[in-house]
């Protein structure tokens, strides 16, 4: 059976115009996604800001209710049994918030612990262990107003396991940690996993879903557009290869020539620093280079290189598409 | 067992929050003391010791319904804004329960005032704290303080669903002290306000501990304190579930 299902689930806010003459208009942030996830599976929600990622974990894990569809996690009903959802469910978000600054480390765990009913005897035994999976071990007693980011998110990792959740909701993790607090972030999810939990992830970061995730749904406007493993959705766009150019210079104005290039099917252009670089995506045995650089023609290069499609590329084609 | 050790940890987490800032210790001791110290110079003209003595228990009782109006109202309103309050109501337990003992800490902190001011009118104006029945009084001031928690939980559960209702609190602080008799007598207020005053915790809990300092009988107004405030409190326990519920069809449990 699996873990969470989700069936035509929808939820629309209403969303307030006006000072005085307030008129009411109704935004539909999820559009009737279904999904599964299997016990001991990572499943991962990608999407851009405002695609509906967050608001279906927050109904997921009860915060929400749906407009209507429905969610089972653990075969219990999101919206009638959400006591015994809670009860099994871990819930970590992403940024500073969701901790008490004014107490410590120690104290934020000893609160949760009681919330989620773990057992005084156990308490201490299980911070500690907690304290050492997440690095924490040594700092507890400091008070939470002066950890760094990094360490609020592995005391929020840490909070979230308190209970032993045989489900765990990431919502964007990692976002705004260096890259080694990042690395240590995913090595813990990975561990997690091996022993049997159940986590649903949604990221920005594709390397770290690419890494991470068993399976993936892509969602955009609200609607799942993809949903498969990552060689699964890479295999949608790895039927040809992606050159990248480096442009010095306006290379959005030449973006309508490459894209009419015959063997072309798709063109997008990340702005850098100094420069840009053009992404050029081809069909299957079509050789563009020579015919997107004539049309680059006058404009100043730097590198060219090609190299295979990756999730990233199989992203930014889904979610252009949607 | 378990619901009592809950509210047992929940407030004393709660308390050593709200002590770590030596700013709002400080605010909630000097703040009332100006009221206070207003009060003993009006009723320091009239030259009875006795109305001295009630004027101090009531001043007194002031700082404690201070301590919790205002912050009672905000408390949810913070939780909001450090993304708190949506781990309480993700969390399996009742969130009534987690809100309880939070506003029971106010009460709690307001006895602190409560003692200041009494020392505050010994030292700078000569009034004798040397009361009647002295276990009564404590047992009076502290049913005040938790009775005025649980008025105070009625308060904070508003602010749950209407992120404005954190204003009720200041709203309240004033008439209260007005209406509940802390510095004018029921007897001198008009015919209309009593039956609202008889319905308002704050009126038996003051009338509860000015009893205990003058040697009156203060039991009946203790108790009539305590089941009011259950009342409220009970009242605030059913609300909740249903803001709460009414929060998570409209999406503003995350709004600040």
């Amino acid at each position: 059976m699996p873990v969470i299902e989700v069936e035509d689930l929808r939820r629309t806010y209403a969303a307030r115009t006006g000072l005085r003459r307030t008129a009411k208009k109704d935004v539909e942030a999820v559009r009737g996604i279904s999904f599964e996830v299997e016990r001991g599976e990572l499943f991962g929600l990608l999407g851009p800001n405002g695609a509906g990622k967050t608001t279906t974990i927050k109904m997921l894990i009860t915060l929400l209710l749906p407009t209507s569809g429905s969610a089972r996690v653990l075969g219990h009903d999101v919206v009638a049994d959400a006591r015994e959802v809670r009860q099994r469910i871990g819930y970590v978000f992403g940024g500073d918030k969701g901790l008490y600054e004014r107490l410590s480390g120690l104290d934020n765990l000893r609160y949760f612990c009681e919330l989620y009913g773990v057992p005084p005897k156990e308490q201490g035994p299980r911070i500690g262990e907690l304290l050492e999976l997440v690095g924490l071990a040594g700092r507890e007693r400091e008070r939470v107003e002066g950890y760094s980011r990094g360490m609020r998110q592995r005391l929020h990792i840490a909070r979230g396991l308190l209970h032993r959740p045989d489900v765990l909701f990431l919502d964007e993790p990692s976002i705004g940690i260096d890259p080694v607090g990042a690395r240590e972030l995913r090595e813990t999810v990975a561990a997690l996993v091996s022993t049997g939990t159940t986590v649903l992830l949604t990221t920005h970061y594709m390397f770290e879903a690419d890494e991470l995730c068993d399976r993936i749904a892509v969602i955009a406007g609200g609607a799942i557009v993809a949903e498969g493993t990552p060689a699964q959705l890479k295999e949608r766009v790895s039927d040809g290869h992606v050159v990248e150019i480096e442009v010095f210079g306006d290379a959005g104005a030449r973006v309508d020539s490459v894209r009419a290039i015959d063997g072309v099917t798709g063109v997008a252009v990340e702005e850098g620093a100094t420069s840009q670089l053009l992404v050029v995506r081809t069909g299957a045995a079509a050789q563009v280079t020579p015919a997107v650089l004539a049309t680059l023609d006058g404009v100043r290069l730097g590198r060219v290189a090609t190299r295979e499609p990756t999730l990233e590329d199989a992203y930014v084609e889904l979610v252009r598409e949607a | 067992m378990t619901v009592l050790r809950l509210i047992g940890v929940t407030w004393w987490l709660q308390l050593k929050m709200r002590s770590r800032s030596s700013f709002d210790g400080i605010l909630s001791i000097v703040y009332p003391l100006f009221f206070a110290t207003m009060v003993f110079f009006m009723y320091g003209q009239n030259g009875s010791q006795e109305a001295l003595v009630a004027a101090a228990v009531g001043a007194a009782c002031m700082g404690v319904w201070s301590a919790v109006s205002t912050t009672a109202s905000t408390t949810l309103q913070g939780e909001r804004r450090q993304g708190t309050l949506e781990l309480l109501v993700a969390s399996p337990t009742s969130f009534p329960l987690t809100i309880v003992p939070a506003t029971i800490s106010m009460g709690t902190i307001g006895l602190w005032s409560l003692v200041v001011t009494l020392l505050w009118g010994r030292l700078a104006f000569g009034i004798p704290i040397s009361f009647a029945q002295p276990f009564v009084f404590v047992v009076a001031a502290v049913v005040l303080a938790f009775s005025l928690g649980l008025v105070g939980f009625l308060e904070a559960v508003m602010s749950v669903r209407y992120r404005g209702a954190w204003a009720i609190g200041s709203l309240l602080e004033f008439p209260v002290w007005l209406i509940c008799g802390f510095l004018v007598p029921l007897s001198l207020l008009p015919d209309w306000v009593r039956p609202i005053a008889y319905l308002l915790p704050p009126t038996w809990g003051v009338a509860a501990v000015r009893d205990a300092a003058l040697g009156g009988n203060a039991w009946p107004d203790i108790a009539l304190c305590l089941l009011s405030a259950l009342a409220y409190a009970g009242i605030g326990w059913l609300l909740a579930r249903r803001l709460v519920d009414s929060a998570r069809m409209r999406a503003t449990l995350a709004l600040t």
